[in-house]
C-alpha cells in the first residue's frame, strides 16, 4: 500500500486551499501536554481568584436562597396564579438549554468527523454538566416540599403509588437524569488519558495518588486504545439522539398542554435549535476569555472562533425562522385564542421582553455574516452574551407571556420576579462558576490526547512525523 | 512482588509515529502473542499493524441499549397498569407512545453504562499496579513517547533475538522492565 501511494506524483495544495491548521505553530507533542497540564499545576494565577472570590460569595447566596425558600415555602417567589411557572421553568429550560452546546460538540461533531472540536471539546463538556446541575436546581426546587422529590423517580414508597408516566414531566425527569449521568460518563472516559498524563507529570504524592485513582491505571497500551475508540464512538453515537431528545421532551412539558402559545408541533425543533444557538454563545463568552488567559492561542485558534460563530449564525437563524413560523400558524390555525397569543406577545404588556428576544436572537446573530465580526474578539465577546440574553427572554416569552394572559379574562394577571428569584439566579451563576473554575484548576481544560492526535506530525505518513528521515519503504 | 528482579518484559521506546507503526508490523509478523504497543494517542492504523480485530465493546453497548428499552417499557407497564392502575383522563392505562419517551432515555443510559463498563471490562481497568507504571522511562508515555513492549511469557521470547528485532526495528533505546 505505502509504496503504491508513494509512486503516484502528489502535486502539492495550492497556499489559497490550505486550512489554517488546526494547532498554529507546528507545536509538539510535549508542548501540548506541558502547556495544558501547567494550568492545573503551580500556584493558581490572580485572575483566578479574582473569579473564584465573587463565583463563591454567588454561590453562597444561592445556598442562602434555597435555604430560605425550602424553609418557608415557594411563596417567596413571585410565581402566582396564573403565571404559576415563573423564572423557576424559565431558567430552568435556559441552564440546560446552554449544555446542549457542549453535547452537540463532543457527540455530532464527533461523529460528523469535525476534527476542530477537539480543541474545545472538554471545556464544552464540562460547561454541559455545570449546567445541567444548576438547570436541575429549579425542578426540583419549584414542587414547594423539596423532602418529596424522590417520588420522581420510581422507587416504592409508603403510599405504594407510583409515577404517573403519562405526563411529559415525568419524561421530563427521565430525560434530564440520563442526560446528566451521559454527559457525566462520556466526560469522564475522555479525560482517562489525560488525567493519566497528570498522573505521570505530578511532582507530590498526592497528586500522584489523586489522579493516578481517577485514570484507573491507564497506560495508553494500543490494545485498550482500540476498545477505548469504539467505546468513544459508541457513547457519541447514543449522546446524539440524546441531545435531541432532551431538549425536545423539554419543550413536550409545554407543547403536550392546551395552552395558547405553547400547545404547538414546532416546540422540539425550535427548542434545540435555541438550545445549541444559546449554548455556542455560552462557550464563546467562556473561551475568548480563557485562551488568553491560559496562552492557548495555538490550540483554540480563530479559526475555532470563526467556525463556532458560523454554528451561533445559522441556529440563530433557524430560531428567526421558527418565531416567523409559530406566527404564521397562529394566523393560519384560525384560532382567536392563538392570534390573540401571538399578538398580545408583540404588542401585550410585555412587548419589552417580546422585542428584546427579536433583537439578540434575531438581529444580532446576523452580524455573524460579516468576517471583520468573527474576528474581532471583543466584538464576538459582547455578541455571544447577547445571544444568552435573548435566550433568556424567549424562555420568559414562552413561559410568561403565555401564561398572563388566559381563556377568562377574569385569570389575567401581571408577573413580577421577587428579589428572592433574582437572587436565586444569579446565586446558579455563582455555582456554574465555581465549579467551573475548580475544573480549570484540577483538570486539564483542553483534551491532551485528542489535541495531540490532529496535529499532521501524529500521523504515520505525514511528512512531519518523521522530520529527518527520509520515506520508509 | 516480594522476590526480587523478576523480569516483565522488553520496552522498545520510539520517537515518532512513523516507526513505532512500522516496528509494530514487524512484531506483528515475528508471531509475538504477549506484546503490546504504548502511544500517548491513538494512532490511526495501528490496529491493523499489530493485527487486532474489531473491539468487542459494541456487543456491550447493544445488550445494555436493549436491555434499557425492555426495563422502561415493562417498568412502565407493571407500575401503572398492573400494580396501581390510576384512570387519568380516559387515557389508555398502558400505552407503548406514552411509555416511549422514558424507555427511549432508558436505551441510551444503559446503553451507555454498556459502553463504559463494556470497555473498562475488555481492558481490565482499573488496574492500579501494572510492572510498566513503575518503570521510570515510561512515564514518557503520556507525554510524547512512543513504546513496544514484549513479554517475557510471549512463547517466542529470548532475550537476544527478541532485542536485535527491536533494534532493527528503530528503537532507540531498550530495557528490560522488572516485574
Amino acid at each position: 500500500m505505502a509504496e503504491v501511494a508513494a509512486n503516484i506524483p502528489v502535486p502539492p495544495t495550492p497556499p489559497e486551499l490550505m486550512r489554517e491548521p488546526l494547532v498554529r505553530n507546528n507545536r509538539s507533542f510535549a508542548w501540548i501536554s506541558d502547556r495544558v497540564a501547567a494550568i492545573t499545576e503551580g500556584k493558581a494565577p490572580a485572575w483566578w481568584w479574582a473569579a473564584f472570590i465573587p463565583s463563591f460569595a454567588l454561590l453562597c447566596l444561592l445556598v442562602a436562597m434555597l435555604a430560605y425558600q425550602i424553609s418557608t415555602g415557594v411563596g417567596v417567589w413571585g410565581n402566582n396564579h396564573p403565571v404559576m411557572w415563573g423564572w423557576d421553568i424559565i431558567n430552568f429550560v435556559w441552564w440546560i438549554g446552554i449544555g446542549h452546546a457542549g453535547t452537540l460538540i463532543s457527540a455530532i461533531l464527533f461523529l460528523l468527523r469535525q476534527r476542530w472540536r477537539t480543541a474545545v471539546n472538554r471545556a464544552a463538556e464540562a460547561m454541559t454538566i455545570f449546567a445541567v446541575m444548576c438547570a436541575g436546581i429549579f425542578p426540583a426546587m419549584h414542587v414547594g416540599r423539596v423532602w418529596f422529590d424522590w417520588w420522581l423517580f420510581p422507587i416504592p414508597n409508603f403510599q405504594g403509588l407510583w409515577p404517573q408516566f403519562r405526563s411529559p414531566l415525568m419524561w421530563d425527569v427521565f430525560a434530564v437524569s440520563t442526560y446528566f449521568t451521559v454527559s457525566v460518563l462520556f466526560w469522564y472516559v475522555g479525560l482517562i488519558p489525560d488525567l493519566a498524563t497528570l498522573r505521570d507529570r505530578a511532582k507530590t504524592r498526592l497528586r500522584q495518588f489523586i489522579y493516578g485513582v481517577l485514570a484507573l491505571g491507564w497506560t495508553g497500551s494500543n490494545r485498550h486504545w482500540s476498545n477505548y475508540e469504539k467505546a468513544y464512538l459508541i457513547l457519541a453515537g447514543l449522546s446524539t439522539p440524546l441531545v435531541l431528545s432532551v431538549h425536545s421532551i423539554v419543550s413536550l412539558d409545554f407543547a403536550v398542554s392546551q395552552l395558547p402559545g405553547w400547545h404547538t408541533t414546532i416546540f422540539p425543533p425550535y427548542f434545540v435549535a435555541g438550545a445549541i444557538f444559546s449554548g455556542f454563545g455560552m462557550v464563546l463568552t467562556l473561551l475568548i476569555p480563557l485562551r488568553s488567559m491560559c496562552k492557548l492561542e495555538d490550540i483554540i485558534t480563530m479559526r475555532h472562533i470563526d467556525v463556532m460563530c458560523k454554528v451561533t449564525l445559522a441556529t440563530g437563524s433557524i430560531v428567526g425562522y421558527a418565531y416567523g413560523m409559530e406566527f404564521f400558524i397562529a394566523w393560519y390555525s384560525g384560532s382567536l385564542y392563538e392570534r390573540f397569543a401571538f399578538i398580545n406577545r408583540a404588542l401585550g404588556p410585555y412587548w419589552w421582553g417580546y422585542w428584546l428576544m427579536i433583537i439578540c436572537n434575531v438581529v444580532v446573530p446576523q452580524l455573524f455574516w460579516f468576517k471583520r465580526v468573527r474576528h474581532t474578539l471583543w466584538v464576538v465577546f459582547i455578541l455571544s452574551i447577547l445571544v444568552n440574553v435573548g435566550m433568556w427572554f424567549e424562555r420568559f416569552v414562552i413561559v410568561v407571556i403565555s401564561l398572563h394572559r388566559e381563556f377568562l379574562p377574569a385569570n389575567w394577571g401581571y408577573f413580577k420576579p421577587t428579589w428572592v428569584d433574582i437572587c436565586t439566579y444569579l446565586g446558579t451563576f455563582g455555582l456554574f462558576f465555581t465549579c467551573f473554575l475548580l475544573f480549570l484548576r484540577f483538570l486539564p481544560m483542553i483534551a491532551i490526547s485528542e489535541v495531540k492526535g490532529v496535529t499532521p506530525q501524529a500521523d504515520p505518513h505525514h511528512p512531519l512525523a518523521k522530520p529527518n528521515g527520509g520515506h520508509h519503504g | 512482588m516480594a522476590e526480587p528482579s523478576k523480569p516483565y518484559g522488553l520496552i522498545a521506546e520510539f520517537d515518532n509515529t512513523t516507526d513505532v507503526l512500522h516496528a509494530a508490523e514487524k512484531v506483528r509478523d515475528a508471531g509475538f502473542r504477549r506484546w503490546d504497543v504504548f502511544t500517548p494517542f491513538p494512532i490511526h492504523g495501528m490496529d491493523r499493524a499489530m493485527g487486532l480485530k474489531n473491539s468487542k465493546v459494541g456487543w456491550f453497548a447493544f445488550l445494555g441499549g436493549a436491555t434499557g428499552y425492555t426495563t422502561g417499557m415493562l417498568m412502565i407497564w407493571w407500575m401503572n397498569a398492573v400494580d396501581y392502575p390510576i384512570l387519568v383522563g380516559g387515557k389508555p392505562m398502558f400505552s407503548p407512545f406514552g411509555a416511549f419517551p422514558p424507555s427511549y432515555e432508558l436505551t441510551i443510559l444503559f446503553g451507555a453504562f454498556g459502553a463504559v463498563f463494556g470497555m473498562l471490562f475488555l481492558n481490565r481497568l482499573p488496574r492500579l499496579h501494572h510492572p510498566l507504571l513503575k518503570h521510570r522511562r515510561f512515564a514518557q508515555v503520556t507525554h510524547d513517547k512512543f513504546y513496544i513492549v514484549i513479554e517475557t511469557s510471549d512463547p517466542k521470547y529470548s532475550p537476544d533475538a527478541t532485542r536485535k528485532l527491536l533494534e532493527a526495528a528503530g528503537a532507540r533505546h531498550i530495557e528490560l522492565v522488572e516485574e
